[in-house]
């Protein structure tokens, strides 16, 4: 009976981490190529409404996570426009995207606000799911959590494997040296840019076709800025992104789970609540604090607009 | 040197009424050279004369506005590097393109084109630095590299490509008088297997010992081609600024005071993991001296200097005496109260602050000068404190409400230089006076700084150009490996003796127990 208690935060901790692992991990692409993005709650925010809508009117949960990829991606492009075409503030354009995004999907969400999409079934791994404890958790999963750990190790290996990754943190190092031996830097911030908005449209469709199956207006919850605060605080390196998002993932169900249990405790609810965010903020910023660690992985240009000198 | 008959099929590059135009700036005016197979061609200017530029163009960097360039008697229009690449054409800038978080050996493949194997490209790396006495380490991450050893990643990079013209953009400031022959060598070794160089240089002794033709820029225009061999200095100098060359005034001895820098078995371990450690490092500065301390870049200077200006503390306060006051536990602003002046090797970011006015920028070491009102700012006296500081050194500018980066290097340099001086500090430290500054106001501050020393203040200068050093310096001393020389009077030694020093190898003249113990 223990076993399997602990099983199940187990399994809830990592669904719950799940959403942020996407997003986060499709920033950090972004931000390894010299911008940033803060637009990550509206993008989200698109990508859950996109992805129930779509779900819902044509049955199919896949064209439902398509349609919150591309809702997110269009998002990011705009965003890819007014900063690296028209050379826009960055932080200033992410946060009306963010706005924008919030309330564009309430608007569009009207309608489906008291629907509820079918549950998805796990799909389990034969023999391995059955092992005690962490059967269920890591091999009994929806198919998008498994998605992120791919997503994991593709980004792990393209980043610090292959030569496109090279390129791209080359860019985010030094756009004006990346330039001068030949390499477009806008075409490539684009791309990483774009890549991040489907990211983030991924991890929406997440919350509102897999995690809860419904749609309810502010249901992203901060979901973006934490992402965007991972990114920062593992210092632009993917397992302390993964890290920290089950921590997150963790804290959060944990309390659930005593806010649920009906245990007498004076302590306000909401202050439960906002647990998972200040605990992640804090493990990040201890584990953060290393000079070294921030300067070498710390994309140097991140933020600046970059005009070629034609 | 141009044996074969001078036909144009012979021709490797040639250009044609190059233009370019930017808004504030005509940066070429109808530019044309030609370079032969295996000539090494010198273009021969002042910071500022448009060298820079031309080369960007024939690299692809940037594109002309008119004018026409031929590769091989072809008609091309570079449209990219890694175009340029594909034609043959490497070039090593003289800001280099190096991306400071990654390894020498992605740096390195970063410039090449295809997807190189890393650890074949490190072998690769290896190989042809040892070659050509140019010694990296591949695994090394560029941000901890000194300067010159950044160079070395670039030469390096462009010589692993097999180029057919090579543009070398002011190489040989970061290396010693001995690297310097070897890298010369080098090139005359590449122009003899039918590489074409276009070197670019404002050293006029160099480009007479090297360059086969030099054509000559100011103000973005030829004003001559000339062969170098043939002329003289002067003559050179002549057609580069337009006048003759400013020498500052000679040395005559001053009398010494008393010691205002002292250090004392200086020991420090750098944070960096690949920085150098400074190992029981003796010195004394008197008033009234200058002392120089030559040495290849990433030796310890960085270390030094940290340690010097207070940015760093180190442990034992007695180990740094800034005017008979134990400050190797003070912070920087104590030091400057104490009398210390401090200019930096970077001018943008440590020596000003690039987005900052020159008002703003002359308040941040001269806060102590009667500038503050109870913590108030007097923007008029400020003001004033940087218009004399402009006026008195010769810097060109818009005015003082003007931000520090639209200055060119050598007017920001001379800014901040007067603005330390005009503070009269007891002791002056400056670290590479004259980096990337033009000929005109590099003699301008060496001037400044042989006028403030026979005004009784004690300098200590850490420069990597060693031509600098013997003309400034009462007396002269090494650093390398973290460890310093003992310093000698500039009398009584020569430049083919300090550039053995600094591969480390004073002791086995005057071998003392100290040292001989740190061979061992």
């Amino acid at each position: 009976m223990e076993g399997s208690i602990l099983s199940s935060i187990l399994f809830a901790t990592i669904v719950a981490g799940t959403p942020l692992i996407i997003v986060a991990l499709g920033q950090l692409i972004a931000e390894k190529s010299g911008v940033l993005n803060l637009g990550a709650e509206g993008m989200m925010s698109m990508g859950a409404i996109a992805g129930f809508a779509i779900s819902f009117e044509t049955g199919s949960v896949w064209l439902g996570v398509l349609g919150g990829m591309a809702a997110g991606a269009l998002m990011s492009y705009l965003f890819a426009v007014v900063v690296l075409t028209l050379m826009g503030n960055q932080v200033a354009t992410g946060l009306a995207l963010s706005i924008l995004g919030v309330g564009l999907s309430a608007f569009i969400g009207k309608p489906y606000e008291s629907e509820i999409l079918p549950t998805i079934e796990a799909i389990r791994i034969p023999l391995l799911a059955d092992i005690p404890i962490i059967g269920e958790p890591l091999f009994a999963q929806q198919s998008l959590v498994y998605f992120s750990w791919a997503l994991f190790g593709a980004i792990v290996w393209f980043l610090y494997r292959s030569r496109p990754g090279l390129v791209l943190r080359a860019v985010g190092e030094s756009p004006s040296s990346a330039h001068s031996i030949g390499y477009p830097v806008i075409r490539i911030r684009y791309m990483a840019t774009i890549f991040g908005g489907a990211m983030a449209g991924i991890g929406g469709a997440f919350l509102s076709v897999f995690y809860t199956p419904l749609w309810v207006e502010g249901m992203v919850a901060g979901r973006g800025w934490i992402a965007i605060a991972l990114v920062v605080f593992a210092t632009w390196r993917p397992f302390r992104v993964m890290v920290g998002a089950y921590l997150f993932g963790g804290v959060m169900v944990a309390q659930l789970f005593v806010q649920g249990s009906g245990l007498e405790i004076n302590i306000p609810s909401q202050f439960l609540s906002s647990l998972p965010y200040l605990a992640t903020i804090i493990v990040l910023v201890i584990i953060s604090r290393d000079q070294n660690t921030v300067r070498l992985n710390a994309p140097v240009s991140l933020g600046q607009p970059y005009r070629p000198d034609a | 040197m141009t044996s074969e008959s001078g036909g144009s099929e012979a021709l490797r590059l040639e250009l044609q009424g190059i233009t370019k135009i930017y808004p504030s700036v005509i940066a070429n005016e109808d530019v044309s050279l030609s370079v032969k197979k295996g000539e090494i061609h010198a273009v021969l200017g002042e910071n500022g004369a448009g060298k820079s530029t031309l080369m960007k163009m024939i690299y692809g960097v940037t594109r002309p506005d008119a004018g026409k360039m031929k590769w091989e008697g072809e008609v091309v229009h570079v449209e990219n590097p890694a175009h340029a690449r594909s034609l043959g054409i490497g070039m090593v800038f003289q800001h280099f393109s190096l991306f400071e978080t990654l390894n020498v050996v992605e740096n390195v493949a970063l410039g090449l084109p295809g997807n190189p194997d890393l650890n074949q490209l490190a072998e690769q790396i290896v190989e042809v630095s040892n070659r050509y006495g140019l010694p990296v380490d591949p695994q090394r991450l560029v941000h901890a590299l000194s300067v010159g050893e950044r160079q070395r990643v670039e030469i390096v990079r462009c010589l692993l490509q097999n180029p057919k013209l090579l543009i070398m953009d002011e190489p040989t400031s970061v290396l010693t008088p001995q690297a310097v022959r070897k890298l010369f060598d080098t090139l005359r070794q590449l122009a003899e297997e039918g590489c074409s160089i276009l070197y670019i240089s404002h050293k006029l002794d160099e480009i007479q010992e090297l360059c086969h033709v030099a054509t000559v820029l100011r103000d973005g225009k030829v004003t001559g081609d000339c062969i170098p061999s043939e002329e003289t200095p002067k003559s050179m100098a002549s057609l580069m600024i337009g006048k003759e060359l400013p020498v500052p005034e000679h040395n005559a001895p001053v009398e010494l005071g008393e010691a205002r820098l002292q250090l004392n078995r200086l020991n420090k371990k750098s944070d960096d993991p690949f920085g150098t450690d400074l190992q029981d490092i003796e010195l004394e500065v008197r008033s009234g001296e200058i002392l120089g301390i030559a040495g290849v870049s990433g030796n310890g200077q960085q270390e030094l200097l940290y340690a010097l200006s207070g940015e760093e503390l180190v442990d034992d306060a007695d180990s740094i005496v800034i005017c008979g006051k134990a400050s190797g536990r003070d912070n920087p602003d104590r030091r400057r109260v104490g009398g210390l002046g401090f200019v930096p090797e970077e001018r943008l970011g440590r020596g000003a602050v690039p987005r900052m006015s020159l008002t703003e920028n002359a308040l941040l070491t001269a806060h102590h000068a009667g500038m503050l009102n109870h913590g108030m700012i007097k923007f008029d006296k400020i003001a004033e404190f940087a218009r004399k500081c402009i006026a008195g050194f010769n810097v060109k500018c818009g005015g003082e409400e003007h931000a520090a980066n639209s200055l060119s290097g050598g007017n920001l340099q001379k800014f901040i230089m007067g603005r330390e001086i005009l503070l009269a500090p007891k002791m002056l430290v400056v670290a590479q006076p004259t980096w990337g500054v033009d000929v005109g106001a590099a003699a301008f501050i060496r001037q400044e700084l042989i006028d403030l020393r026979n005004q009784g203040t004690a300098i200590l200068v850490i420069s990597e150009e060693l031509e600098e050093l013997f003309e400034i310096s009462d007396r002269i001393a090494v650093i390398a490996n973290g460890r310093m020389s003992p310093a000698k009077n500039l009398a009584d030694t020569n430049i083919d003796e300090i550039g053995l020093w600094m591969s480390g190898m004073w002791e086995q003249g005057a071998a003392d127990g100290t040292e001989a113990q740190a061979n061992a």
